[in-house]
């Protein structure tokens, strides 16, 4: 995947105190780890922003070994079902969780184990299959993307292209590794010998902004979110002379913000790039360039280099004409193999054959920018983590089968509503805990009776009102 | 209620937790204090005693008896 020896004096990895990673050392280190692994099987690695979780990465996708990437923290119940589900070969995780886990510690190093598990190539892989990513947010399903080696490589190329990221660069990390557009980042900065500086801080912390300035950093990505926080911290009063790009994806981002910041990036001559992408499109399918951040608020932009969108309108037809809402679908070579659901269809091959049906409702204008005006299908953006409607109500539902709940809300709002008013805060905290994300997101309400039509099935119109 | 109640009370809003857990809580020591919580503890900061909080001191904020330092600086007074 990357050829680490090319960029040998480079430096690779800037720590969080400091400490750094030519990739002539990266190399070394991921090839020492490759050396306890035999050969092609299931990993699951537990992702943070550390060297340890990176090496792990790295020497697994150079290696034609398989990681399933979780978050450090996951929920052990989902945990759990995953472990079940998929039956790793290997767990490759912070050192000091080791003995929550059955298994032998077969090598160790800054920070992470592997730890071989009692199962052995329980399922077959195919051939392709490179690495296996969820769709965001958890709601407990145990649904992963299946990406190959060819969705990885053309999808950073084609991101190194547009967004013309070359060695100079040294990109901040503000989003996990287990994220897919987080994963892009290192990918992209990876190929080209470029600098990551790892950290697990948020920008809400002063350690992060220290770390920053200090290290010089050039970029950092970040979800509509992330854009409302920078906003909060007066980011624009702020002189960041190392700051050249920011990107942001993850959801849409309120077109005040979007219109400040393009603002902020012209007159600082930085670059403020919006861009457009799914896990199962590896992580981009669109951007806006930068100097038309101005002209096309709201927008999501052009295809990237080597895709190709069209919008198909109710009947499946294309739609030929400005300004008409149709479904936007993607084609390129980083459209996804499918889904796994559980261990056996790790070894399915390519059910999508390069064409992405996005769920998302989009339109395009005169000049060909687009714009996503909606989605098909039940699903809300929460902190840039999507979060399927039906898969919470799903959710709650197994967990709580004595009282009705229909979800409904707006992205980072999610609304649930539940026929059981002594249970609103338990299933606040149920969901935050499940979902991982943070409680305030979630705004649980009693309702008597959810409303249903003939056919049993919830009336959402009704509930908005 | 007195200042020092309306503080611990913008961390029981934010937080969603008891005030003997918000004293001596440190920035993701909860799960709930993440940078997401962050912002809402200081939106009820800044509604429970009608001031603006200053960049720097947003990202100084890093535990219960740290904002209380820096609430000084807006002349909130702790008996």
């Amino acid at each position: 995947m990357w050829n680490l020896p090319e960029f040998k004096d480079n430096i690779a990895v800037v720590t969080e105190d400091g400490k750094k990673f030519s990739y002539g050392q990266l190399n070394d280190e991921t090839e020492a780890l490759a050396a306890f692994v035999p050969g092609r099987c299931l990993v699951f690695n537990f992702c943070s922003n550390t060297i340890g979780s990176l090496i792990g990465y790295v020497s697994f996708m150079n290696h034609g070994i398989v990681p399933l990437m979780l978050d450090e923290d996951i929920d052990r119940e989902l945990l759990d079902n995953f472990l079940d589900l998929y039956k790793p070969d290997y767990l490759w995780l912070p050192s000091d969780k080791t003995t929550e886990f059955d298994g032998e510690i077969v090598y160790s190093s800054n920070g992470y184990s592997l730890l071989k598990r009692k199962d052995e190539h329980v399922y077959p892989l195919y051939g392709e299959l490179a690495l296996l990513l969820t769709t965001s947010g958890s709601t407990g399903s145990p649904k992963f993307v299946r990406q190959s080696y060819k969705n990885i490589k053309a999808n950073t190329r084609s991101i190194v292209d547009y967004l013309k990221i070359d060695e100079t660069e040294r990109a901040i990390t503000t989003l996990p590794m287990n994220y897919s557009y987080g994963l892009s980042i290192i990918n992209t900065h990876l190929s080209v010998g470029a600098t990551l500086l790892l950290t697990g801080k948020t920008l809400m912390q002063r350690e992060f902004w220290t770390f920053f300035t200090r290290e010089k950093a050039t970029s950092f990505g970040g979800v509509p979110f992330t854009y409302e926080m920078l906003d909060k911290l007066m980011f624009f009063r702020r002189k960041m002379p190392s700051l050249r790009t920011m990107t942001q994806a993850g959801g849409k981002i309120l077109p005040v913000l979007h219109k400040k910041f393009a603002e902020y990036a012209a007159k600082e001559g930085k670059h403020f790039v919006v861009m457009y992408g799914q896990t199962e499109a590896t992580a981009r399918m669109a951007y806006l360039p930068s100097d038309k951040a101005l002209e096309k608020v709201g927008a999501i932009g052009l295809p990237i280099p080597g895709g190709k969108i069209e919008l198909i309108d109710a009947n499946g037809d294309k739609v030929e004409s400005p300004e008409t809402v149709g479904e936007l679908v993607y084609t390129g070579d980083n459209v996804t193999l499918g889904y796994a659901f559980c261990g056996e269809d790790l070894g399915k091959g390519d059910d999508r054959g390069g064409v992405l049906h996005t769920g998302d409702m989009a339109k395009y204008d005169a000049d060909g920018y687009f714009y996503i005006v909606g989605r098909k299908k039940r699903f809300l953006k929460i902190f840039g983590n999507r979060v399927n409607l039906d898969e919470t109500e799903r959710l709650i539902k197994t967990y709580y089968p004595d009282f009705e709940c229909a979800c409904t809300g707006t992205d980072d709002a999610m609304k649930i509503f539940i026929t059981d008013e002594t249970k609103l805060k338990e299933v606040q905290t149920f969901v935050a805990d499940k979902t991982h994300l943070n409680f305030a997101a979630f705004h649980v309400e009693y309702i008597e009776t959810i409303p249903k039509n003939d056919a049993g099935k919830t009336l959402y119109s009704e509930l908005s009102k | 209620m007195t200042n020092e109640e309306k503080y611990t009370n913008a961390f029981c809003q934010a937080f969603d937790i008891d005030a003997d857990i918000a004293k001596g809580l440190k920035f993701q020591s909860i799960e709930a204090w993440d940078s997401v919580g962050h912002m809402g503890l200081i939106a009820q900061l800044e509604d429970a005693f009608d001031i603006m909080l200053e960049p720097d001191d947003i990202v100084d904020l890093n535990s219960y008896e740290k904002g209380k330092e820096i609430l000084a600086k807006y002349n909130v007074e702790f008996a």
